[in-house]
């Protein structure tokens, strides 16, 4: 195996250098006078074209990918990545288009904005969507202000936000950037909201209830409506982490189950790629009482044609540049349009049926802690294999490398020691399911017989187990010119 | 066009060992009441021919692409090397999600390294984070980063910001007691001095300003530097224009504390404004505060180097509330394309097209202000934008030349009521001499 | 067995009391509980605290610990050497991964916290 450099280490200044044509206008005079320039960038690559095509080539195949095989990453919904809709937003239309072009000149762009918030709306049953949130954290930003701007104009903001300890960790700090103040939710013995409990911790000061419905352990919380009822008793408002929407499309909306506000990430429902970590979007829908908030501008429709309306003295403001993160919409509603008001059922359906045949053929083997019907994922743990053979879901998590899967994600969701929460998505096939269901089986059994095997895992990867407590204690997060011995 | 992959055959084997006989009963928890009970009320589905074509006839509304376009403002049109899309369209690329199993993930774990260390080199920095959504979210993120060095809350931002950055930040930081105020602009475009001495007091918590500016002036940044740490604030620099790091001293070795901004230069393509590039840098000392993903290199079992996400802990999945940011999904494969874009480039060729964008910009300037009635409106040294004083309201101008196939450039009016005749003029590289001469004529016919 | 001579807190920090100052530091179990520890936020020396303050944290990989004050004082010294060798704390919690030195401002403060014999059986109770 080819051990690929850093591109730094085989940089040379005496080779040629990319090419621009010539300049074709008249070299202007003192050009850099008094300005501070740089003659040099330390450090900074010089390397022939054939030299970066082979290295990032073969960085990308050290890589596991969707595209490569089931990546059952639990909370990140993993599906397929349609071909298609990379040709589509790379149409001239959506990707040479500036942001700040006139509307009239843009009307493609305003569409695929304003379609995608009609699709939106009408998938989840909310009343209107801004795109701008650029992933499902500045979603989570922009719902909480939206909140906070609503109850302002009622006049009290409030101090609290409640979030059940089941919660994925961007809710707490999104609510915190937002300026309120925390407080937790204990799960039930089932791993829901207990209403009762929740009852008690509503009072006056409570801004919001953040919930995550399906919850992180898969699990429908049924009680939604009587929860959307309590918060709303005390003027609270219901916020829903729509993470996990891939488990209703067209069979329940969040809207009808009295959300009032709601992010979803495209790039997980909607199968954007993720592109190794982003850009991802996060779009937040509303109740109507909360549309004079949205972020600035609005695609708003003016006769024939779509505009941009800047002008609306109530909004929270913005929370980037422009419109968010315009292609990845466009991927979102090619999507959407691909598979039409069945195929985005059949989204929930399949993904539904797929993780409930895991956890049916895993079960027994492995443990679940909560035995509440799963949706979308579901949750085991390490503790049979931890109890019988000291292995751990790290160890577990390792191994399933080497049976050529991606781990499931790990030690999430807070309330489940040693968790392993494994979400197929609804793109896979029964052989996949079948080959990742029998590497589980297998890598238990090998826990039984040889544990050695899995504490010392993963064996055939490009790179074996790394350091990461040497890799904190001594940062090294830069490439630098080795000193000269 | 469906993307599942199962069978009838199959959905029955796998109900019958999950022991239900039909889909609907897995959906048994979902209180009845509750359910949609209906279909969608959304298109039909599509073939992928009829998706093309549809989608086709959407993209073709845009008549942008038809027009001689100066626009820049924060979204700049540069060309981009064949290399880029081939190599970051690559599924191993696009497919997988955040790094978090780094024995499979070394590609990109690496690739992040790299572009950290990049960033690094361009900013002067010590150290850099691995992406954040966009330089207004990026400079935003810094703002509340000086807070948590000092604590302290006055916040000075350059009236030549920005604007849409300067909105962000008010949104980041309404709710948490900062207060962010001007600091205005002078003759030659840059920071007004007495201004900023005039309000630097020793309660204020940083200082952000842009270089180049919005008007496309470089700034002054040393002399800025002095008076900020003077009263030990923080000293934020923002690059929205990141080709101008190719040419111009690197803001970190000009006193720069934070240096934040926009990547999308680096290898993205405008598209009507995202996905583009946050990036943050700053110095060793500020590491535990820096928001977002970081990778570090470490070594396996057999010695061997690698990479993983490091210094998690001040991250939101562990921290909670108590994070430095709330950031989980970034702008990866973003920076992937700018590291490969700049990989490919070079120190040579970045520095190329950097000089390319200001000699072109120097002679736009020149040629245009030959008109009569046309003048520079600020007298600054620009890279490839400038300000240019037009005899009448710049957004009528601009409208007369759009008539012409041509848009001359973003009227500054409603952002800066008193640039009303200011028009935001943009030349990189990729215009032509013909190009310049085009916009010069049109705007010599309209102003006649 | 945790030594003897030390109280202990609910937080699972150590206070060893001499005369007017008193060392502080987190025991056995809360290190092992952590994980390798990469990184001690410590306390600037001067800091005024009181009981149950928030003084500093403690990182290990995957997980953030805060310390407290288990009585009100004045930070006199801080162990220095954690910046460099924060594995002291996981290699010798008693001892050489000791954090931070203050002078008492309240010897009384020492009374409510646990005995070895008190903070031993809280730990049992907590292996449940």
């Amino acid at each position: 195996m080819i051990r690929e450099s850093l591109i730094f280490e085989i940089s040379d200044p005496g080779k040629p250098a990319f090419a621009l044509p010539a300049l074709d206008v008249p070299e202007a005079e003192g050009l850099l006078d008094g300005l501070a320039v740089r003659s040099d960038i330390p450090g900074f690559p010089q390397v022939s074209e054939v030299e970066v095509v082979r290295h990032f080539t073969r960085l990308s195949q050290q890589n596991y990918c969707v595209d490569l095989g089931l990546y059952p990453l639990g909370s990140c919904t993993m599906k397929h990545n349609p071909k298609v809709n990379e040709k589509v937003a790379g149409l001239a239309g959506f990707a040479q288009a500036h942001p700040c072009a006139p509307p009239e000149t843009v009307q493609g762009c305003l569409e695929v904005i304003k379609s995608l918030e009609d699709a939106l709306c009408e998938i989840t049953g909310l009343q209107a969507f801004t795109v701008q949130p650029s992933a499902g954290a500045q979603g989570e930003l922009v719902g909480m202000m939206l909140i906070h701007a609503f109850l302002k104009s009622r006049g009290n903001p409030r101090k609290i936000v409640l979030i059940p300890d089941s919660a994925h960790g961007t809710n707490p700090s999104s609510a915190h950037l937002c300026g309120y103040k925390v407080q937790e939710v204990k799960s039930d013995p089932t791993g829901r909201i207990d209403p009762d409990e929740l009852e008690k911790a509503v009072t006056e000061d409570v801004a919001a209830l953040m919930v995550t419905n399906p919850n992180t352990l898969g699990v429908f919380e049924s009680d939604i409506a009587d929860i959307a009822r309590i918060v709303h008793a005390k003027g609270g408002l219901l916020y829903m982490d729509g993470a996990n929407m891939n488990a209703l499309t067209g069979i329940v909306r969040p809207g009808d189950m009295g959300v009032d506000v709601l992010h979803i990430n495209l790039h997980k429902t909607f199968s954007t790629p993720h592109g190794g970590g982003g850009p991802g979007s996060g779009p937040v829908g509303i109740v109507k009482a909360l549309e004079p908030f949205l972020p600035t501008p609005v695609v708003v429709r003016r006769g024939e044609a779509l505009d941009l309306d800047f002008e609306r003295p109530r909004s929270i403001g913005r929370v980037r540049a422009f419109f968010g993160n315009f292609l990845v919409a466009v991927k979102a509603l090619a999507y959407i349009r691909t598979l039409g008001p069945w195929g985005v059922r059949e989204i929930a359906e399949i993904s539904v049926l797929n993780a409930n045949y895991i956890r049916k053929s895993l079960e027994g083997i492995y443990d679940l802690k909560y035995d509440a019907p799963s949706m979308h994922e579901c949750v085991f743990s390490d503790k049979l294999q931890k109890e019988a053979t000291g292995v751990t879901n790290l160890d577990i998590a390792k191994r399933l490398i080497d049976h050529g899967y991606h781990p499931p994600t790990m030690s999430f969701p807070l309330i489940v020691q040693g968790a392993l929460m494994i979400e197929p998505t609804e793109t896979e096939s029964k052989r996949d399911l079948d080959g990742f269901i029998e590497a589980m089986k297998a890598i238990d059994r090998e826990a039984r017989e040889s544990p050695e095997i899995l504490k010392a895992a993963p064996h055939h990867s490009y790179v074996r187990r790394l350091d990461e407590t040497a890799a904190a204690r001594n940062p090294v997060v830069r490439w630098e010119k080795p000193k000269n011995p | 066009m469906s993307y599942i992959s199962l069978s009838a055959a199959d959905k029955s084997e796998m109900l019958a060992r999950i022991g239900v006989a039909a889909v609907d009963e897995l959906f048994g928890c979902v209180p009845e009441e509750l359910r949609l009970g209906r279909d969608l009320d959304l298109p039909p589905a599509m073939s992928e021919p009829e998706l093309l074509a549809h989608f086709d006839k959407i993209a073709g509304r845009t008549t942008y692409p038809r027009y001689l376009s100066f626009l820049g403002g924060g979204a700049y049109h540069h060309f981009i090397p064949a290399a880029v899309d081939a190599l970051s369209g690559r599924g191993e690329f696009l497919s997988p999600y955040t790094p978090y199993q780094p024995e499979v993930s070394q590609g990109t774990l690496q690739v992040i390294f790299e572009y950290q260390t990049l960033i690094c080199q361009l900013t002067g920095m010590d150290i850099a984070n691995a992406s954040l959504y966009d330089g207004a979210s990026a400079a935003a993120e810094a703002v509340l980063m000086a807070q948590r060095l000092n604590g302290r809350s006055r916040v000075l931002a350059a009236r030549s910001l920005h604007p849409q950055y300067r909105r962000t930040i008010e949104t980041y930081t309404r709710n948490l007691g900062l207060t962010i105020e001007d600091i205005g602009f002078g003759p030659d475009g840059r920071l007004d001095g007495a201004d900023l001495a005039a309000k630097l007091k020793n309660d204020v918590c940083g200082i952000i300003i842009q270089s180049p500016n919005f008007f496309g002036v470089i700034e002054d940044l040393p002399r800025a530097a002095e008076e900020v740490h003077g009263r030990q604030a923080v000293f934020i620099v923002a690059v929205a224009e990141a080709l101008s790091l190719g040419i111009l001293e690197a803001p970190g070795k000009l006193g720069a504390d934070i240096v934040c901004g926009e990547g999308q230069s680096y290898g993205l393509a405008p598209a009507f404004g995202g996905p583009f590039l946050g990036f943050m840098a700053c110095g060793k000392a500020s590491l535990r505060q820096l928001p977002g993903r970081i990778a570090g290199q470490t070594k396996d079992v057999d010695g061997r180097r690698g990479f993983v996400l490091t210094l998690s802990t001040r991250e939101q999945h562990i921290r909670r509330e108590k994070a430095t940011s709330n950031i989980c999904t970034n702008q990866a494969w973003c920076a992937l394309r700018a590291t490969i874009f700049l990989e490919t480039l070079g120190q040579a060729g970045l520095r190329e097209t950097a000089l390319q964008n200001m000699h072109k910009a120097r002679a736009a300037l020149g040629r245009l202000t030959r008109i009569t009635g046309v003048q520079a409106r600020f007298t600054g040294p620009v890279f490839n934008e400038f300000v240019l004083e037009l005899p009448r309201d710049a957004a009528a101008a601009a409208e007369g030349l759009r008539a012409k196939g041509i848009l001359a450039g973003i009227p500054l009016g409603p952002d800066y009521p008193e640039l009303q005749n200011g028009l935001l003029v943009c030349v990189t590289e990729v215009q032509s001499r013909e190009s310049i001469e085009r916009l010069a004529l049109g705007l010599e016919e309209i102003l006649r | 067995m945790v030594p003897q001579n030390l109280r202990y807190t609910k937080d699972h920090e150590w206070i060893l009391a001499d005369g007017d100052t008193a060392t502080v530091g987190i025991t056995d179990f809360a290190q092992k509980q952590l994980g390798d520890v990469v990184y001690v936020e410590l306390p600037a020396v001067g800091t005024v605290l009181a009981v149950h303050q928030t003084i500093g944290t403690i990182e290990s990989v995957k997980a953030v610990s805060e310390i407290f004050s288990p009585v009100s004082g004045e930070v006199v010294e801080t162990n220095g050497r954690l910046a460099d060798a924060p594995e002291a704390v996981n290699q010798d919690p008693y001892g050489q991964g000791w954090i931070f030195k203050l002078k008492l401002a309240n010897k009384g403060d020492l009374e409510a916290l646990m005995s070895d014999s008190e903070y031993e059986t809280r730990l049992a109770g907590l292996e449940h």
